[in-house]
């Protein structure tokens, strides 16, 4: 998509001369291959949407049976670094957004800068999970069996939840917690392998007010990666 | 904001300047989201029994709709890719309740088989 095609018989390289640099062979104009693109894009954010549709699903289906459980589970969680996190996506999609202004705009440095900071943002939201992660795994906290909560980890729970006993099967809305924001956070890996492949190419100066598609199609992705933290943070921190 | 809204077919397709959203509607769209996540948190403190996850679902769906209309632009782009992303989420949707009302129904026999799974190991 981003080289010339070396499509067509005929001589190829007569039939691209005089056409932009990454405009596609197939593509009659650059408007055409800016929109293919993007339905392309929004097609695979519709699979995107029904993928986790069903994640989301599963956790529907736990929680219409053991709402307990979502109860209990939720006091695990720290809802303050679910809250940062929230805000440093928040933070990172406007960066994303500003990037793709800066692509239309022809503005080098400021697209420079703005992908540099989404990239960043997307770090600082690694490291927090890292941090969760690595906490809760140290105590005992793990998905379905390997769910053995160490002794300080209970005694940090609320006082009301201690006196009462513990519901059976917590382990489940850990596999549950584990699998959501697991399989988001390989989305979030994979759009920092995306923007600092889009830094690599804005340094270089191929992005401008004729050709912005990577900038654009990627900036769409990572919103959605936004979005689903917009629903995972109240679901599992939350309520 | 309606001046921004750019109808497709008015556009010359060999020179489309492309369209670049406003610095002050990118900003206020990330002030609103902040708003509204602080508005959800503050929402869990109350308890309000299953009315909870209701609210902060809805409130969710709202920042969601914000995400997509402003930073991904949907406000200013054709229908057909909004159509794309509105019947992902329906079928999404209607996947999701379908399973829910499935599942509620064969509870009270699950319990009663539980419970009488219970007695006979005693």
């Amino acid at each position: 998509m981003t080289s010339p095609s070396t499509g067509g018989e005929a001589s190829p390289a007569a039939d691209l001369a005089g056409r932009p640099p990454f405009a596609a062979g197939h593509f009659p104009t650059m408007g055409l291959q800016l929109d293919a693109s993007k339905l392309g894009l929004w097609l695979f954010l519709a699979s995107e949407v029904l993928f986790f549709g069903g994640l989301l699903t599963a956790y529907a289906v736990y929680r219409a049976n053991h709402p307990d459980l979502f109860r209990y589970g939720h006091y695990f969680l720290d809802w303050r670094l679910g809250a940062l996190n929230t805000t440093v996506l928040i933070g990172s999609s406007l960066s994303a957004a500003w990037s793709v202004r800066c692509a239309q705009l022809g503005r080098r440095r400021g697209l420079v800068v703005t992908l540099l900071v989404t990239l960043a943002l997307a770090s600082v939201f690694m490291a927090v999970k890292y941090g969760e992660y690595s906490h809760k795994l140290h105590h005992g906290v793990g998905w379905g069996l390997a769910y053995r909560p160490s002794r300080e980890i209970l005694a940090a729970l609320p006082a009301a939840l201690r006196a009462a006993p513990a519901p059976e099967h917590a382990g489940t809305f850990f596999s549950l917690y584990f699998l959501l924001t697991g399989l988001h956070g390989i989305h979030v890996l994979v759009g920092m392998g995306l923007y600092a492949w889009l830094l690599r190419r804005a340094g270089r100066g191929d992005f401008g007010p004729g050709y912005y598609v990577p900038v654009d199609v990627v900036a769409l992705y990572w919103h959605l990666v936004d979005i689903i933290w917009i629903f995972l943070f109240p679901l599992l921190y939350l309520v | 904001m309606k001046e921004h809204v750019v109808p497709e077919p008015a556009r010359d397709p060999e020179d489309r300047t492309p369209h670049a959203v406003p610095a002050r509607v990118l900003v206020g769209t990330a002030a609103t989201l902040l708003a509204l996540t602080a508005t959800t948190v503050a929402s869990s403190r109350m308890d309000l029994g299953a009315f909870n996850v209701v609210l902060v679902l809805a409130i969710a769906g709202l920042k969601a709709s914000i995400v997509a209309l402003f930073f991904m632009h949907l406000r200013y782009e054709s229908r057909f890719q909004t159509m794309v992303l509105v019947c992902a989420v329906f079928f999404a949707v209607v996947f999701a309740g379908l399973v829910v009302f499935d599942t509620t129904q064969y509870q009270s026999g699950i319990a009663a088989q539980s419970a009488r799974t219970r007695a006979g190991a005693r």
